[in-house]
């Protein structure tokens, strides 16, 4: 009847007609762009493709809108030939245990394809400690997620309503309460070992003598790096100091300041202990290396640090991603305002004597602008100042 | 005017109906009520407002993220300078995000999910004619409108509203230059997020209170559905926690507009010293998120116990161990509040303090896997009626699954290093206080729609909505795991700036095309509602043949819930299919007197006098039985 009244209706047909006028005009209108010009082409196209896709999921949803009357009408058919009209129950009962099948096939996918899609191994020492809590995790969780989804769904299609059967009724059961509370507890506290011993050994690590010290100092929107002249020391900070020539705000009242080198690209020599020394000048920003496994905030006002040993030069993992392009990154990681999305720095490892070579190349922190500025006695172009042999004093 | 009594158990309520009160006005009837079940169904439709609003916003983001280098023309007419050129400016994404998260989580998840059934639920279930204060409950409701109407206004300011994130860290927010959101749109936030936190205070004072004074002769705690024991311990997480945000916000007020530095110190913006010094902005985190993290469980609390009255209902069985699901709400209550620095690991607190933190958030996930398995053992050997709530509700436990799982990842510190703010995050939380709790929300709607409008909502559409929002909702959250397993960082404008990146385009057009189709299914939700409200089928009294006491109210809605004495309790509201019972359902309203043939000895613990009844009818049985 509803069926009957739905296809006579002269809405429902004007409504069809029009879809199928639109669609055509849509559907014609794909070819359009290919024959015009790229650009032009570019920005029409999306118009095309959602206002085709919209029409297909209208069209669709005018389908199932078909597909639920002709049900209704069987439905009612049925019940009026006195038999029992269509049991929805039974019906979402299958639906979940497609769903289940399907579902569990499209996890697997996901998986395999898009799992295969995350990061190389780790490129740091520590990275592989972490590396082994996350297999350990993903094995336990995922053994887990499989195990209730099939019971969750496969109950609901097991046990989907009947009128000839009853419930049982079952409202606790305290050895089965026991079994499902002991046995998380002790998963659980085997991954919180697990867990703290990893944290601890990544995060417990103190300043040692032979550690490369970096300053890393996020600003909007871009990251200044600092290194150490030949005494291996950075000059102190201070916020005040601050000013266009200086803008890190280094103290120079310091001496170990004098040699501290500027970097546009953050190298890092193989195996060799590295501190990141993190700051930030405005808002918090976060440096993040991924691949390293390394992310630390740098937070205004709150110096923070991140130590650890590179173990694989960028040329090895260009080897071993297949990857010609391949390079380490640091991003941004925390909301800093417009540019953020765009915060890169390119970070390189390189092999001990290749970072000696790149070291020596580099600019002195001191500039020429920043001596006059200080009102140094030296005031040479920067050029001619030798990181090694820092001889500068301060006139004030 | 109605009279009073006090009953021996010393609570108090009223004995006659509400007939008498005063004339009803459209104005008090449907504007300025006071009845607890109209500020329900208020908070409920604006709460499906802003929700709409909030999936806007998300569905807007989404495009950007799919066709971040593509021209969208209509943009610009709808957004004006905010999409110039027919793209989001990178700003405004920021804006959709913070503004799409700010009130997808307080104003839908915590305002509309708890407002709505809070305020249905708590009274009817409990057998109270109304709310403690039903004139603060009242305001409860209007101070949630007027902040949702400020946080929307900020839409109107010149730079957009704010852009934070809707964590809203300082020193982005306490420095109005800091970007285009830190100006007037950060303030309006603040402004409203305070009257927010007012009008939830006023809520949570009602309910608990309520739950605590109000119960009907005979409904001792242990006699509460979980729908109250889950609402009730809300309230609590709510009245403890949101102080200490609006402590965190005031002083956040201050270091904005008065020079303060509570947040602040050592700050150089756009090249310029600024005179700030001694304050922290980790102080702020350690505020907001200790809000934060109960304010997950304020938001999947309700959902947990509404699906587990619909789960019970519509399997026709006793929910399995209702004194551990209650234990395991109080303990997730207590833990949700120690397990705040989670959020926290990679900030530069200390990292003993992060390993400490560690161990409380996994501790966490015991309570919440007992609660899981009692859900699936209510299932089995059941007699499943798929209802449109009973699909909402097993999809919440299918989410609340697959999202509280990867919230052992971000739980362990040394994991949170790599995934901390990317992508996995995203995906975690979407699933597990996202969708979960919106499934436990819409199985709620379905559920309890009868009562609240005397209609039925249509089935078909239901299940059509059902199946396309949870299929959507996998396929949107899914394969955001596997991006963040990239290293993929949440909040970036255009992923096409990286050469490593640029793979996840495809993914992320995917990711956007099912957004969008489960945004339409909410189409179908929004029809069905509305179309409902005024044409659905008319219900009977119980149409789910359930057990608690809302079910017993009349069908017209009277200001005092029930016409005369209130119904008292003699039972828990789980006796479904109890052996011995010609139906499969024992509201708690009938006394054991009338069961004689389905009781069980353990029915009258509390009752010697009942049990010895008990007795002396079994034997009686079977003495006759011997003689047949």
């Amino acid at each position: 009847m509803g069926f009957k009244h739905l296809i006579n209706s002269k809405k429902t047909l004007s409504l069809l007609a029009a879809f199928v006028l639109l669609g055509t005009n849509q559907l014609m209108a794909q070819a359009a762009p290919a024959a015009a010009d790229t650009a032009a082409a570019d920005k029409s196209a999306m118009w095309t493709g959602v206002a085709y896709y919209v029409l297909l999921f209208l069209v669709a949803s005018f389908c199932v809108a078909i597909l639920g009357k002709i049900l209704r009408v069987f439905d009612l058919t049925q019940k009026m030939q006195g038999k029992k009209g269509i049991n929805w129950s039974s019906v979402m009962g299958v639906c979940c245990a497609i769903f289940l099948v399907v579902g569990m096939y499209g996890a697997y996918w996901s998986l395999t394809v898009q799992g295969s899609m995350s990061l190389p191994e780790a490129a740091s020492a520590h990275g592989g400690a972490i590396d082994n809590m996350f297999t350990t995790t993903t094995i336990l969780t995922l053994i887990v997620f499989v195990v209730t989804q099939i019971l969750l769904f496969g109950f609901a299609f097991v046990y989907r309503g009947s009128d000839k059967r009853k419930a049982y009724f079952l409202p606790h059961n305290n050895t089965i309460e026991k079994i499902w509370t002991i046995v998380p507890a002790v998963v659980l506290t085997i991954l919180v070992v697990f867990g703290f011993f990893t944290w601890q050994k990544v995060e417990n690590s103190t300043e040692q003598k032979g550690d490369l010290n970096i300053d890393v100092t996020g600003h909007q929107f871009a990251w200044e790096l600092r290194y150490p002249g030949a005494d291996g020391k950075l000059g102190p900070l201070n916020f005040r100091l601050t000013t266009p020539a200086n803008k890190l705000g280094v103290d120079f009242k310091d001496r170990s300041s004098f040699d501290d080198l500027s970097a546009d690209t953050l190298v890092l020599p193989v195996h060799q202990s590295v501190r990141l020394n993190i700051h930030a000048q405005d808002v918090i920003h976060s440096v993040y290396m991924p691949h390293f496994r390394l992310q630390q905030n740098a937070v205004p006002g709150l110096p923070t640090f991140f130590k650890f040993v590179p173990t694989i030069t960028t040329a090895e993992m260009k080897r071993k991603t297949d990857n010609p392009n391949f390079e380490y990154l640091l991003y941004c990681n925390k909301i800093c305002g417009g540019a953020h999305y765009n915060m890169q720095k390119v970070v390189r490892v390189v092999s001990q004597a290749e970072y000696q070579e790149w070291i020596s190349k580099q600019k002195p922190y001191l500039s020429d602008q920043l001596k006059k500025e200080l009102h140094l006695a030296d005031a040479r172009p920067a050029g001619q100042v030798k990181a090694a042999s820092n001889r500068l004093a301060l006139n004030n | 005017m109605s009279t009073l009594a006090v009953h021996d158990h010393g609570v108090v309520h009223h004995e006659e109906g509400h007939e008498h009160h005063h004339k009803a006005t459209f104005l008090n009837t449907y504007v300025f009520s006071q009845d607890h079940k109209m500020i329900a169904k208020q908070f409920l439709v604006t709460g499906i407002i802003m929700a709409f609003i909030a999936m806007t916003l998300s569905l807007l983001f989404r495009i950007q993220l799919a066709y971040p280098d593509k021209s969208f023309p209509i943009l610009e007419t709808l957004l004006g300078h905010f999409a110039p050129g027919g793209r989001i400016s990178p700003d405004f994404y920021m804006s959709l995000v913070t503004i799409h998260g700010t009130i997808m989580v307080f104003f839908v998840l915590t305002a509309g999910l708890s407002g709505t059934f809070a305020n249905l639920l708590i009274p009817l279930q409990i057998g109270a004619r109304d709310m403690a204060s039903p004139f603060v409950n009242m305001l409860s409701y209007w101070l949630f409108l007027v902040a949702s109407i400020i946080m929307l206004s900020s839409f109107m300011v010149e730079k957009g509203p704010a852009s934070g994130g809707w964590t809203i860290y300082p020193p982005l927010s306490a420095l109005p230059k800091a970007m285009p959101g830190s100006g007037m749109g950060m303030t309006l936030w603040l402004i409203s997020m305070t009257l927010f936190i007012a009008s939830q205070l006023m809520g949570g004072i009602n309910y608990i209170s309520t739950v605590l004074n109000m119960r009907t002769k005979g409904m001792d705690l242990w006699k509460m559905p979980l729908t109250v024991w889950a609402l009730f311990l809300t309230a609590v997480l709510g009245v403890l926690s949101f102080p200490v945000l609006v402590a965190g916000v005031v002083l956040l007020i201050f270091d904005r507009s008065f020079g303060t530095s509570f947040y602040l110190s050592d700050i150089v913006l756009a090249g310029q010293v600024q005179p700030y010094e001694g304050g922290s902005p980790i102080l702020f985190q350690h505020l907001f998120w200790f809000l934060g993290h109960p304010e997950v469980y304020i938001v999947i609390m309700p959902a947990m116990g509404l699906s587990s009255e619909v789960l019970s209902v519509n399997s026709r069985k006793p929910i399995f161990g209702y004194h551990a699901m209650v234990y395991s709400l109080i303990g997730i209550s207590v833990l949700s509040f120690i397990v705040w620095g989670h959020h926290m690991f990679v900030t530069g607190m200390n990292p003993f303090l992060g390993g400490v933190f560690m161990i409380t958030t996994l501790i966490i996930a015991v309570p919440s896997a007992v609660k899981t398995f009692n859900w699936l053992a209510t299932l089995w050997r059941g007699n499943i009626r798929f209802t449109p709530a009973m699909l909402f509700a097993i999809g919440m436990v299918s989410f609340f699954i697959s999202g509280g799982l990867t919230g052992i990842f971000l739980g362990n510190a040394a994991l949170d290093i790599n995934l901390h703010d990317t992508y996995f995050v995203i995906a975690h939380f979407h699933l597990v206080m996202g969708s979960a709790a919106i499934f436990g929300m819409l199985a709620g709607v379905y559920h309890w729609f009868p009562k609240m409008f005397r209609r039925m909502m249509d089935e078909r559409l239901g299940y059509l909505h059902f199946w396309l929002t949870f299929i959507g909702a996998y396929l949107v959250f899914f394969p955001m795991h596997f991006m963040g397993l990239d290293g993929v960082p949440r909040r970036y404008y255009a992923f096409t700036e990286f050469e490593s990146m640029k793979r996840w385009l495809t993914v992320n057009v995917f990711i956007t095309w099912a957004a969008i189709m489960a945004g339409i299914a909410q189409l179908a939700f929004a029809f069905n509602f509305v179309h409902s409200i005024f044409w659905g089928k008319k219900t009977v009294q119980n149409p789910w043949n359930a057990n608690t006491l809302e079910w017993t109210a009349p069908i017209e809605h009277v200001h005092g819930n029930w016409i005369g004495e209130i119904p008292t309790v003699y039972r828990w509201p789980y006796d479904y299919s109890k052996p011995g019972h010609d139906e499969d359902f024992i509201p708690q309203n009938v006394p054991f007197s009338q069961t004689m043939s389905s009781n069980l000895p353990h029915d009258f613990e509390d009752n010697p006098g009942g049990l010895e009844e008990y007795t002396k009818w079994t034997s009686t049985q079977k003495a006759n039985e011997a003689v047949k």
